[in-house]
């Protein structure tokens, strides 16, 4: 009797280190990276960096800065959002609330999407890429939202299932059994999801401003910005990309954009949270 | 408020339904009269909460469920209803579930739903006051009448469940639905939500589904034992529980069956 329970106990606190260094496995890594990237961008960060288009010796000297992928970066990534949202949103409640779960048609949409999920972007980029040359379009800011569109609607409809899913059914009876329609028990049911979903997508979002693949092929670069739709544009990721791979690597500006890309993703991911535990504050 | 009107009883007839081919109702025929309580008793899976639930087809998404039979509420067929009429049904029938499920919106908003939706009380004015009679007719007004804009969340569970009630009743059903109502609140709030039940029967024609044999013997007026989605015996409660006519019904109020 003793001795299983003493065994019970071992078992019970090697389990526990175990889950304890995976813990700290994982903070750690995210802590050096962290670290890595702020004690090198920060160096070499200036407000020349953020504020200028590069001049004309960029790689060689402190000649302007890289103000053309960042916003580059938000001019591929915010439109492609928005246009995801527009279109993910209906999927999700279709899948959910218009047909039953268990439809034929659900079941093949979430494979679909599962499918679409698991596509890694360079795919994604080259399958756009050839359409893109198919019909005559040169790589431009248009092909880059359109390719981060669709890298962007997977990644939202799945989460947004994910959160659709967490609804109680108890509250879809009781608005049917207040004589709701289907459309105004969806209306109250947003307001349960809608954080969730907020979330989800923000973090889709941060998602893809940091992938390159997707935007090499389809947006191209450019050290000017970009003035219309059909030019090509540099992107953040893509810009690390170059500075780091070229034959005279210039890492000091790699590092920099590294710091600005991750600051963006964290504040969005950062933002997510709290706009999401403002808005359930009526909910719980 | 509601008249009493005689007519608006609930009459099941020849109700079967199948679930993933399984026959869980079988060839129900039932009468709910009119104001009064009606509890329907039986084992754990005898069909008790599907019977409840297909009175006002809440069971549509239920997966490969089939439903034949009539359910007369007032003389109209739900089981048969579509669109516009399947609406205006189930508002006429209220449901309150096993757990409270407050709608995400203030407790004002919770009672004022049912009524936006359905565009009554337009006038200004007129749906604080509506609002104020349901929390009120459920002993709820005193407690949230200093927060009715706070979150429907921050009640307690006995407290969500009256407003539960009070949101159905706001939209003037002739019927009320309770799927064991107090299974989950703690006996003090239980006995105020069955207390509550007892007072609504003036106004409204009640049918629950209830677990506990004491609590059905308690508020019933009518009574109707199922076994394994059958009717085996239905009535006054008086003479259901007090003389059964069948064996089943002996053996299940003796607790020989379960």
């Amino acid at each position: 009797m003793n001795k299983k329970w003493q065994a019970k106990h071992i078992e019970e606190s090697v389990m526990r280190a175990l889950m304890v260094l995976a813990s700290l496995l994982v903070v750690g890594a995210v802590l050096s990276i962290i670290w890595t990237i702020f004690a090198h961008g920060i160096k070499a960060l200036s407000w020349e960096m953020v504020s200028r288009v590069p001049g004309k010796n960029w790689n060689t000297a402190q000649d302007g800065g890289f103000l053309n992928a960042i916003l580059g970066s938000l001019w591929v990534v915010l439109p492609a959002a928005v246009i995801g949202a527009c279109i993910s949103i209906p999927v999700v409640f279709y899948m959910t609330m218009y047909k039953r779960r268990s439809s034929k048609l659900s079941y093949i949409a979430r494979l679909a999407f599962d499918i679409l999920y698991g596509i890694p972007s360079i795919v994604y980029g080259a399958f756009a890429f050839m359409v893109m040359v198919w019909v005559g379009m040169r790589a431009s800011t248009l092909g880059g939202i359109l390719v981060t569109t669709l890298l962007i609607i997977p990644i939202m409809v799945r989460s947004g299932d994910e959160i659709a899913k967490t609804v109680p059914d108890e509250m879809v009876d009781a608005a049917y059994s207040l004589g709701a329609t289907k459309w105004e028990t969806l209306k109250v049911l947003l307001r349960q999801v809608l954080p969730g979903m907020v979330t989800a997508f923000l973090l889709a979002i941060g998602k893809a401003i940091g992938d390159a693949a997707a935007v090499m092929f389809t947006a191209g670069f450019s050290d000017k910005m970009a003035a219309s739709l059909s030019d090509p544009t540099a992107t953040l990721p893509l810009a690390i990309f170059n500075w780091i791979t070229m034959p005279d690597p210039f890492p000091d500006r790699a590092y920099a954009a590294a710091l600005v890309l991750t600051v963006i993703v964290l504040l969005l991911s950062i933002g997510s949270r709290q706009l999401t535990r403002r808005m359930t504050r009526h909910n719980r | 408020m509601q008249e009493k009107n005689p007519s608006s009883s609930l009459v099941v007839e020849g109700l079967d339904v199948h679930i993933e081919g399984e026959h869980i109702l079988k060839h129900v025929d039932i009468t709910f009269p009119a104001h009064r309580i009606t509890c329907i008793v039986g084992p754990s899976g005898c069909g008790k909460s599907t019977l409840l639930r297909s009175l006002n087809r809440l069971t549509e998404n239920v997966d490969n469920f089939r439903l034949s039979g009539r359910i007369l509420i007032g003389g109209q067929d739900i089981v048969h209803a579509r669109d516009a009429g399947l609406i205006e049904l189930r508002r006429r029938v209220g449901l309150v579930p096993q757990r409270p499920c407050p709608l995400p919106m203030s407790i004002y908003d919770n009672v004022a739903y049912g009524c936006r939706i359905h565009g009554m009380h337009r006038r200004k004015g007129e749906m604080a006051e509506t609002v104020e009679r349901y929390l009120t007719e459920v002993g709820l007004w005193d407690e949230v009448k200093d927060r009715l804009g706070k979150s429907a969340y921050k009640l307690s569970i006995g407290q969500q469940q009256r407003l539960c009630l009070a949101r159905s009743l706001a939209v003037e059903p002739e019927f009320l639905l309770a799927d064991e109502a107090t299974s989950a609140l703690d006996p003090v709030s239980s006995k105020t939500v069955e207390d509550l039940f007892v007072r609504l029967k003036e106004k409204y024609t009640i049918i629950m589904v209830t677990h506990t044999l004491r609590q059905a013997r308690r508020i019933a007026d009518n009574a109707v034992f199922l076994y394994l989605g059958e009717v085996i015996e239905s009535g006054d409660a008086a003479q259901v529980f007090g003389s059964p006519r069948e064996e089943l019904t002996r053996n299940y109020l003796s607790g020989t069956i379960s």
